[in-house]
């Protein structure tokens, strides 16, 4: 059971320069979080608020925006793909 | 052996001639009698004007064009020409040499049709020139020359002419785009160069704007540039943005980015919106009412201290040119109308993996902005969040 967890450009400062990172034994989206927390410092504070995602942050599950299924509590299969995604306004 | 006249004055003898008059009831009424019309006049006589609706085929491209035109047999088909000679032998083939069972040739042709009153469609045309430039995509059936006429008619606005909107802003020049809108209240620098591909090393000091507009007419001068030397905000977007086609969004922060979201939503003008980081792009459609707007997808700006676009941040200099090529693909097919745009969808393109990932951006019921009526949307509360100024000059 693990899902891969996509990391973009501006949490690599937390992971270490890691754009991707396997996450075993979880059955949720918050489980899977949890699990990276743990492996890198400083990522909850980035991307998580008193309990909660940051309103900035997006997770996907396979494409899909976990706000519109069941949040933190949306459940995740063997090789299903979580992306997170911060608001990003680079354009120079 | 026949004179040519006495050719024509048989084969009218044995083919079915129609009035004019009895062409433009049948073709007005409805009635179920309305013929398949084909002018098979020459290109130029054509496009010099013809009779609404009617189809072209040329009398020399009758026997390999028809079935095109007119497939079944058996269904009526009505020819015209100038006068009626060359409809009447094209009627005659038909009828003779490929079984068409139901042909007439339109008595005295378009000449008699006019002299009547009846109306003519002038088609818009293409100079010369334009179907030399543009014969790439007038090759194209999702183009054409319709497609072709909607890029010259369109109005296209690109808030800035920087690492996004360079490519873009040439490719968009280049294919015909009618008039393009640059905001830019920037000057060339020589840390531009490395991406910013419309600029070049001897304009260095120019204002964008001008800079932009300089290689925007040395590839297509017919492309009309209006310039805004300029900053975008809340006192001049509604001005600025009012009457435009499609905005295309290169900006480089998340206060312009919110406030053109609310002003498109509330005009109803679509944004191909692009983002870059490092080596990371984002690209997606906001289509306001058709697809979710830029709050649905993120309800609010990070902080300063985590919103990596307040400061200056490393870019790989090809990457603008990959996302702004995507932005001016996606514009293209929304003014021209063809394909599948990248509306609802959110597009990541990751550099260094050479991979890209896509992600559903849905409607959000609850949206601050999109969930409302558009003319509710106050100037006010456009572009507002708490603390926004403060913490992007914190950020520097």
């Amino acid at each position: 059971m693990a899902v891969t967890v996509k990391i973009p450009q501006q949490l690599r400062t937390v992971t270490a320069g890691e754009a991707e990172a396997n996450v075993e034994e979880a059955t949720t989206v918050g489980e899977v979080l949890d699990g990276l927390y743990e492996r890198y410092d400083g990522l909850r504070d980035r991307i998580a608020e008193d309990g909660d995602l940051r309103r900035f942050v997006n997770v996907y599950v396979e494409g899909e925006d976990i706000r519109f299924l069941d949040g933190l509590d949306t459940s995740v299969e063997d090789g299903d793909e979580v992306t997170i995604l911060p608001a990003v306004a680079g354009g120079r | 052996m026949p004179t040519g006249a006495e050719v024509i004055r048989e084969v009218k003898n044995r083919i079915d001639e129609v009035d004019p008059g009895a062409v433009r009831s049948d073709l007005e009424s409805g009635n179920g009698n309305a013929p398949v019309l084909i002018d098979v006049r020459e290109s130029d006589e054509f496009e010099a004007g013809h009779i609404p609706g009617a189809r072209h085929v040329a009398r020399g491209f009758l026997e390999s064009r028809i079935e095109g035109a007119a497939p079944d047999r058996a269904q009526r088909v009505v020819l015209y020409c100038a006068s009626g000679n060359r409809s009447a032998l094209a009627a005659d083939t038909l009828e003779r040499q490929m079984g068409y069972e139901n042909v007439e040739s339109m008595t005295g042709g378009i000449t008699l049709w006019k002299d009547r009153g009846y109306d003519v469609e002038v088609p818009r045309a293409l100079t010369a020139e334009q179907r030399s430039r543009y014969s790439r995509h007038l090759l194209l059936p999702e183009v054409g020359i319709e497609g072709q006429l909607k890029l010259l008619d369109a109005k296209v606005l690109l808030l800035g002419a920087g690492g996004l909107g360079s490519p873009t802003a040439l490719y968009l020049a280049a294919a015909g785009v009618g008039t393009l809108g640059i905001v830019d209240d920037d000057t060339v620098d020589v840390s531009n160069l490395q991406r910013q591909v419309i600029h070049t090393t001897d304009r260095v000091g120019e204002p964008k704007v001008d800079s932009a507009e300089t290689s925007i007419h040395a590839i297509n001068p017919e492309v009309e540039v209006l310039k805004y030397d300029t900053r975008l905000d809340a006192s001049n977007i509604m001005e600025i943005i009012d009457g435009y086609d499609v905005v295309v969004d290169g900006a480089d922060n998340f206060p312009i980015r919110y406030l053109l979201n609310d002003a498109t939503v509330r005009l109803r003008i679509p944004v191909v919106s692009a983002s870059i980081l490092g080596f990371d792009g984002q690209l997606a459609i906001f289509a306001p009412y058709d697809g979710p707007c830029y709050r649905c997808l993120y309800p609010s700006p990070p902080p300063a201290e985590l919103a990596p676009s307040c400061g200056a941040n490393g870019v790989l200099g090809v990457l603008p040119g990959t996302m702004g090529l995507l932005q001016a693909t996606e514009v293209i097919k929304l003014i021209v109308g063809s394909g599948d745009p990248l509306i609802g969808r959110l597009l990541l393109y990751d550099a260094l993996a050479a991979s890209f990932t896509e992600l559903k951006v849905r409607r959000d019921p609850d949206c601050p902005i999109c969930s409302r009526d558009p003319e509710s949307i106050s100037e006010d509360e456009m572009g507002v969040f708490p603390d926004y100024e403060a913490f992007c000059a914190a950020a520097g």
